[in-house]
């Protein structure tokens, strides 16, 4: 089976570049110089000196001693939490400025729902000293000021997306707006595998660091790259597609991906994706997404802004088609109690995000031998907030 | 012969053609408006079905589209109306919408639908041409219909021939790359554009949209092609419910100049 993309951008029956004429010569551009632009050796030496010395990779593999006696199984997080701006958003944002800066962009442009990838942004536009505007939900705009302070701080301009739900699909319209109207000094950063052919394959090229580093890890703690089970969560699903990344073509190792059931998969306050969506097309490709019959698109709900989204990138949607990756659905409930739990156990706060992954270990049997990888993709400093209200701290 | 053609056929100039969403302000205004609009002299009509997530569309049109579903706009409702408008509306109509409403629809089922109510082409911004040519043109040709593709001051004239080569109603010359509801850019550049696609003597007729707001605007286009298309000034002209349809007479007889 082939999880890859075809020559035509699209995973089986998803992805494609549903874009409108304004944004094909931008997207083209992309789509024909990116792969040699990244082949540079000069990218690939600048790319690897920043993660290491600018994000702070490798990030490391820890074994989580108590939780691996507690799920009778060899639980090793991958710890995406401890990069620089606390998640593996900047992995992404890393390498599309050097692109950017390659193909000559004067001006960035980004979306971000809970404020992560927007600090992703804001960062690495200030290490190279480029302008930088970041799309962001009105709504969100108020739940998140810490990030919104962070994001201006580094001399972000954050602008409120007013139209439809105020949230994250409404700041990607925006970004693409922008987009359109701006189509020849600016790149748009997106920050999820999803978007027009060839930004899904681009990202997760970028994120695919994270599984990359994992086998080698894996081959020092155990002696063999190939774990039982790796496990991510998935939103737009970046985090995901890295940590799968290398994964995909080893057919024994076990790959799951935790959506956000909200307040369960069918109170109609849910972000499953994989669960409620049918196939259609969002944000430029063809994919699974939450949507009415009539094909409007239906607002997402999940306690973790960052899953909050109606669609998942298209290779999901195919991984998920094809089998290749089990999609499952963690409440808000009990990603808030994996949260704390990890807390207490491990001395690791997580993002509520990747509390979703970490979750879905309750739900399992394991052998003791097993070894599980789960991925940390963020840290929880950003939802104290929301921890302090839901437990009454 | 398909409306849309003959109308190109019988006018070579000054063609007027006026965009506004189904189901604005009202959700019973889709006819009233057509009647409206070709009793003042409109060319042709584009009817919007609305979309959640207009990428290509600034605020104005954002608005109708939500309003219009908030007021119960469906395809299907669309289509009903379709019907009972076209016996008295004999002006060529187009749709234009966006693409996942027709996925969800089917393809297939949405063209048969489309051409049965009386439809004559449609404009899917966001139908690129390779999915369009690899997926949906036979099922677009089967039912007679005309599929319209927008060209950017930055389209490379190879693939302003392919376009012109897929096309079989007129092509949509977009004043500038932008959403909908900017000002005309009325830049030399902007000129050499709509000239050098002149020069390019394409099979099919060039109709000016995207920021033609005013007759100024509207003469503007017309000095370089067959006509243009006005949807923004217009929607933002019709937002009262109470008394829409009186202001459509004058809102023509303006950009026609009587």
């Amino acid at each position: 089976m082939n999880y890859r993309i075809d020559d035509r951008g699209y995973y089986g029956d998803f992805g494609g570049a549903y874009i409108p004429e304004m944004l094909y010569p931008n997207v083209e551009e992309l789509r024909t110089k990116y792969l040699d632009i990244i082949a540079l050796p000069e990218f690939k030496a600048e790319f690897d000196s920043l993660m290491k010395d600018y994000v702070g990779r490798p990030s490391p593999l820890f074994l989580a001693q108590r939780l691996s006696e507690k799920y009778g199984a060899q639980i090793y997080l991958k710890r995406e939490d401890l990069n620089h701006t606390g998640a593996h958003k900047i992995n992404n944002t890393i390498g599309q400025i050097i692109l950017a800066e390659k193909l000559g962009k004067k001006r960035i442009i980004a979306e971000t729902g809970a404020g992560q990838h927007g600090v992703a942004t804001a960062t690495v536009c200030a290490l190279k000293g480029l302008e930088c505007v970041v799309y962001m939900g009105e709504v969100d705009i108020e739940r998140q000021a810490p990030n919104v302070a962070r994001m201006k701080m580094m001399g972000a301009k954050v602008v409120p997306a007013t139209s439809g739900s105020k949230t994250l699909k409404d700041a990607t319209n925006e970004a693409m707006r922008d987009w359109i109207n701006n189509p020849e000094d600016t790149h748009y950063i997106i920050g999820s595998v999803v978007g027009p052919h060839p930004y899904p394959e681009m990202v997760s090229k970028f994120q695919s660091i994270i599984s990359e580093e994992t086998k080698k890890q894996l081959i020092e703690h155990t002696g063999n790259d190939q774990p039982n089970y790796v496990l991510a969560c998935v939103g737009g699903g970046s985090n995901a597609m890295g940590m799968f990344y290398h994964f995909l073509d080893d057919e024994n190792v076990k790959l799951i991906a935790a959506e956000a059931a909200g307040l369960g998969v069918n109170s109609g306050h849910s972000a499953a994706t994989s669960a409620l969506g049918k196939e259609g097309v969002l944000h430029g490709s063809r994919t699974i997404l939450m949507q009415t019959n009539d094909g409007q698109v239906v607002e997402p709900y999940s306690i973790s802004a960052g899953l909050d989204y109606p669609g998942i990138g298209p290779q999901h949607a195919h991984l998920h088609k094809v089998k290749r990756v089990e999609y499952v659905s963690i409440t808000d409930d009990e990603a808030m109690q994996a949260s704390l739990l990890l807390a207490k156990m491990e001395g690791i706060i997580p993002a509520i995000e990747s509390a979703h992954a970490l979750a879905q270990l309750e739900k399992m049997t394991f052998k003791k031998d097993d070894v599980v990888v789960v991925c940390l993709s963020g840290r929880g400093d950003k939802d104290l907030d929301t921890f302090m209200k839901y437990f009454n701290l | 012969m398909n409306r849309l053609k003959k109308l190109f056929t019988e006018k070579k100039e000054n063609i007027l053609s006026i965009y506004y969403t189904a189901g604005y302000p009202e959700i019973g205004a889709t006819l009233k408006i057509a009647q409206a609009l070709e009793k003042a002299g409109a060319d042709f009509l584009e009817i919007g079905f609305p979309y959640s997530d207009p990428v290509a569309d600034g605020p104005t049109i954002q608005h109708s589209s939500q309003v219009s579903i908030e007021n119960g706009m469906t395809l299907k409702v669309l289509f009903q109306q379709l019907k009972d408008l076209r016996p008295q509306v004999s002006i060529p109509i187009l749709l234009m919408g966006y693409v996942n409403p027709m996925l969800q629809y089917g393809v297939a089922n949405f063209c048969k639908d489309v051409a049965e109510a009386g439809v004559d082409g449609i404009i899917v911004p966001d139908l690129p041409l390779y999915e369009y040519e690899e997926l949906y043109k036979d099922e677009f040709i089967k039912n007679g219909l005309s599929n319209i593709f927008l060209v950017t001051p930055n389209t490379s004239e190879e693939r302003i021939r392919k376009i012109d080569e897929l096309s079989t109603g007129f092509i949509y010359l977009l004043s500038s790359s932008a959403t909908t509801g900017k000002d005309l850019d009325q830049s030399d550049k902007i000129s050499k554009y709509y000239e050098r696609v002149k020069a390019m003597n394409l099979k099919n007729p060039l109709i000016i949209g995207f920021g033609i707001s005013d007759k100024a605007s509207f003469d503007r286009a017309n000095k370089y092609v067959d006509g243009a298309i006005m949807g923004t000034a217009f929607v933002k002209t019709i937002g009262n419910k109470e008394d829409y349809l009186s202001h459509i007479p004058e809102f023509i007889g303006k950009i026609k100049g009587v």
